[in-house]
């Protein structure tokens, strides 16, 4: 999937196409042309003029939607198998989910929670750290300041899972010491995914945070108010936009995160969706494939209502810095 | 959105004009804010404390010192009113430090050893092993009652491998292979043969587990000391719940670095990181150890024969897969976005919003599902077009079959970023273009796509970068396969991440070394296509 903002892969690449966005950072005026008032006839005129449109972009969705089709239509085949799925389900019915919720050997919910667990601390550590550290590099003048910003974005043209291996082996030796926090444990995970909280979206939160006048830190601190003060009740609540688009990449690209998972997390109670989803299909794929599909459906609903409610700011930060 | 901030700014502003109102801001600090502050630091301290704790008890010095380390900066940043950026830095910048920067480094210096499959373990341990693995039983020896165990929290499939044991007295033993310590009784629950059953601390294997380690147990065995520290004894299982205390037959001569057999009275000297036999005849001692070995791993890469085609192979493949991918899914994406770029046309949010739904799926949902759509029997694909196409059996199917995945994973991403930088192209510009005569095909041709390409530059690069690792896809759709000609270490589809993976993770016999150094390949590549796409953006002229 072509997604550079995916904080376990970040390269200079995706950092550059933030790093023209000065502070746009909200949505493009993509859907600007969908207010348009026109009279009757020039409507049916313009549908002339327009219909071959229409049956193109009718095929560009056909070409989308037919596998997600498929997986609806399997998800409520009662057949359950590769064999018995079509684009049409032959035998409607919900088995498939039931035989998801009931598999002793397949935590599902288990599963759905560690995936929340993941995501969501590893989310917030995402804009807690990023936004502290655009702060720094934002507003505070210190000896080193270029140079730091420089060396983080230098960092972050190594994805994570290059180290793969370094990881791997690191985390089991700490695991021999630190039971706790070692392989096959979520929290090592989660460390993992928190070694690029800061760097990976820095760019985009400096730029943002650029964009705030300073006039406004300055007058608070005259009034003598604290770096901690202005950080919190100044700046924050004027960055909330970048939070948002920030914290919904970092959520979706760590939903759909598969390696490190999977080298990490081997016991299926300490397992997250993608890397269960996978072992449920591999151990039969004709026969699980009802069972999987059911869970992947579900496991789809919260990125795409996230992506359905929220794409007009998810879109601004995509196309950030696309536009000059 | 922007309308939205700059009310806040301006709302915010107008709280902070000097109305005549006492302004609010304290110079002094809220009581509940010094306590969250403390708390935090506290805690903090605690967690690093009982880390200590444990790290401590391992005897691993260097991370205890680490531990403190970190202690003192948090205790210097935060309990302190000095250094103010730190505050803002510190703990992203010490994540980044151990969980980035830390693997890169320890990446590189694995690929300059023989990190691997029968040499995992250090000279010391490897020679311990050979030894108390020699051990004959003799007449009159101990016997002990047995129980295989690893230490608690460790996984029993690679978890460091231990004898439980009782002695004829009674008294219970841990055996590693670092020596033979004494159990305390307290909490130890044995059978009625003295056998332990549980200790508090190590999780006992079951025999099936026994079984699925026979290979790790057959190189184990548990040396026992003198008071001089020298190697006099060994203790090794004979069948699942017995064990012998036994002299070895193999002897290590420190001064020599040689090892000899008792028995045969082969004479087995140090060579690249194995003992083999001196006169050079037999086979070498299985337990080697990791030693530097320079860059030879990476000459390997590029001088042996085998190893040098597929890895260009490889290399081919994974270049032509992130271009072929950027270009297709970016025309396919700019084709729908010009498409869709006319005021007249009416339901374009409902188009974008099924047309974004592929982009929006996890990886591990399209492409498991788009593996089975793939399935030659019984798969949609085949099904729907009549085909009876082995998709993912035969190399070049197998490769298209990718290539036409990632289209349509990747298409809504373009299809988006090019609407956006379609608005933002002033309609003057192509008002002038049809003012001078230019039909609608050479207007985007010669204005609009150049246009496109200036904006999006930055993006197909980073694209470039994302899909030349893209592992995911790869893995969950071929895992790298099919494998053609009777191997099964390169694969038709793999790129150098799904193989570097497979190295390192995926078979019986594990090399890190050369894993880390194909990973190391990579990190070059990627630099020097981050250098490009560096030099072709002003992103960094404006860093102030």
């Amino acid at each position: 999937m072509t997604s550079p903002q995916d904080p376990t892969s970040s390269t200079l690449g995706s950092v550059d196409a933030h790093g023209s966005d000065r502070g746009r950072g909200g949505r493009l005026g993509t859907a600007s042309a969908d207010v348009y008032t026109v009279t009757r006839k020039s409507r049916r005129t313009s549908f002339r003029a327009v219909w071959w449109r229409h049956a193109l972009a009718l095929l560009a969705l056909a070409f989308a939607l037919f596998p997600i089709v498929f997986i609806v239509s399997s998800a409520f085949n009662n057949a359950g198998t590769l064999s018995t799925s079509g684009l049409l389900p032959t035998r409607f019915g919900l088995r498939n989910f039931d035989a998801l919720f009931n598999d002793a050997a397949r935590p599902y919910w288990t599963w759905y929670k560690n995936s929340l667990i993941i995501c969501g601390v590893a989310t917030v550590a995402t804009l807690v750290l990023g936004a502290a550290a655009a702060y720094a590099f934002s507003r505070l003048r210190w000896t080193g300041r270029r140079f730091g910003l420089l060396f983080i974005l230098l960092v972050q043209m190594f994805p994570a899972l290059l180290a793969f291996v370094a990881l791997y082996i690191t985390f089991a030796t700490v695991g021999e010491v630190i039971p706790q926090i070692g392989l096959n444990t979520l929290w090592g995970l989660l460390l993992v995914y928190l070694g690029g909280a800061m760097g990976a979206n820095i760019w985009l939160f400096k730029g943002y945070f650029d964009t705030i006048p300073k006039e406004l830190d300055e007058a608070a601190k005259i009034d003598g108010a604290s770096h901690a003060r202005v950080f919190f009740t100044i700046i924050l609540p004027l960055v909330t936009p970048i939070l948002a688009t920030v914290g919904i990449l970092a959520f979706v690209g760590l939903w759909g995160e598969f390696l490190l998972a999977s080298i990490f997390l081997t016991d299926a109670d300490n397992q997250t969706l993608a890397v269960g989803l996978y072992a449920t299909r591999n151990a039969d794929q004709n026969r699980y494939f009802g069972q999987f599909v059911a869970g992947a459906l579900l496991a789809s609903l919260p990125v795409v209502l996230v992506y359905l409610s929220l794409q007009r700011l998810l879109i601004g930060g995509m196309t950030a810095g696309s536009v000059k | 959105m922007s309308e939205t901030r700059s009310s806040e700014v301006d709302a915010a502003l107008h709280n902070l004009e000097p109305t005549g109102e006492r302004l609010e801001f304290s110079s002094r600090t809220p009581l509940w804010v010094q306590v969250v502050k403390w708390g935090l630091i506290l805690l903090t301290l605690a967690v690093l404390g009982w880390m200590a704790q444990q790290v401590i008890e391992a005897g691993y010095w260097l991370m205890v010192s680490l531990i403190g380390f970190i202690a003192l900066c948090v205790i210097a940043v935060y309990a302190t009113k000095r250094a103010i950026p730190a505050k803002y830095l510190f703990p992203g910048v010490l994540l980044m430090l151990l969980l980035q920067i830390w693997p890169l480094l320890y990446t590189v210096q694995i690929s300059f050893t023989n990190f691997g499959d029968g040499h995992i373990s250090s000279k010391e341990e490897a020679v311990a092993s050979i030894v108390s693995n020699s051990v004959r039983e003799v007449e009159g020896s101990t016997r002990y009652a047995l129980n295989i165990a690893v230490p608690e929290g460790t996984d029993v499939a690679t978890g460091d491998l231990a004898y439980l044991l009782t002695d004829a007295d009674g008294a219970y033993y841990v055996g590693t292979i670092d020596g033979l310590e004494e159990l305390p009784a307290d909490g130890v629950e044995a059978g009625p043969t003295g056998r332990i059953i549980s200790a508090p601390g190590w999780t006992t294997l079951t025999p099936q587990e026994v079984n699925d380690r026979s290979d790790d147990l057959a190189d184990f065995g548990v040396p026992v000391f003198d008071d001089a520290g020298e190697q006099t004894a060994g203790i090794r299982q004979v069948g699942l719940s017995e064990a012998f205390i036994g002299t070895p037959t193999r002897v290590y001569d420190e001064e020599a670095d040689t090892i000899t057999d008792t028995v045969t009275g082969t004479v087995y000297v140090a060579e690249d990181a194995n003992f083999v036999p001196e006169n050079g005849e037999g086979a070498a001692l299985p337990q080697g150890w990791r030693e530097f070995v320079g860059f030879e791993n990476y000459t390997n890469a590029f001088t042996n024969a085998t190893l040098r085609e597929g890895l260009t192979k490889v290399f081919v493949w994974n270049v032509f897969f992130a271009a072929f991918t950027v270009v297709a899914t970016f025309l396919l994406g700019m084709a729908i976005a010009l498409l869709m770029n006319d005021e007249r046309l009416r339901g374009k949010g409902i188009y974008r919003s099924i047309l974004i739904l592929p982009y929006a799926l996890p990886i591990y949902v399209t492409a498991l599902v788009w593996a089975s759509m793939f399935n030659q029997d019984f798969g949609l694909i085949n099904n729907l077009f009549g085909l009876d196409i082995n998709w993912l059996g035969s190399a070049w199917w197998a490769r298209v079959a990718v290539l036409i995945t990632n289209l349509w994973l990747g298409f809504p991403y373009w299809f988006i970023v090019c609407t956006g930088a379609l608005q933002a192209i002033p309609s003057d510009v192509k008002e002038a273009a049809a003012i001078d005569g230019a039909g609608a095909f050479a207007t985007v041709r010669r204005v609009i796509m150049p246009l496109l390409l200036v904006a999006v530059g930055p993006l197909m690069i980073a694209s470039f970068a994302f899909n030349f690792n893209n592992f995911g896809l790869i893995w969950l759709l071929t895992e790298g396969g099919p494998f053609v000609g009777g191997q099964s270490s390169i694969g038709s589809t793999d790129l150098l991440i799904t193989l570097a993976y497979r190295l390192a993770l995926g078979g019986a016999a594990p090399n890190f070394g050369f894993a880390s150094a194909i990973s190391v390949i990579i990190f070059f590549m990627v630099a020097v296509i981050s250098y490009f796409g560096f030099t072709r953006t002003a992103a960094l002229e404006d860093v102030n």
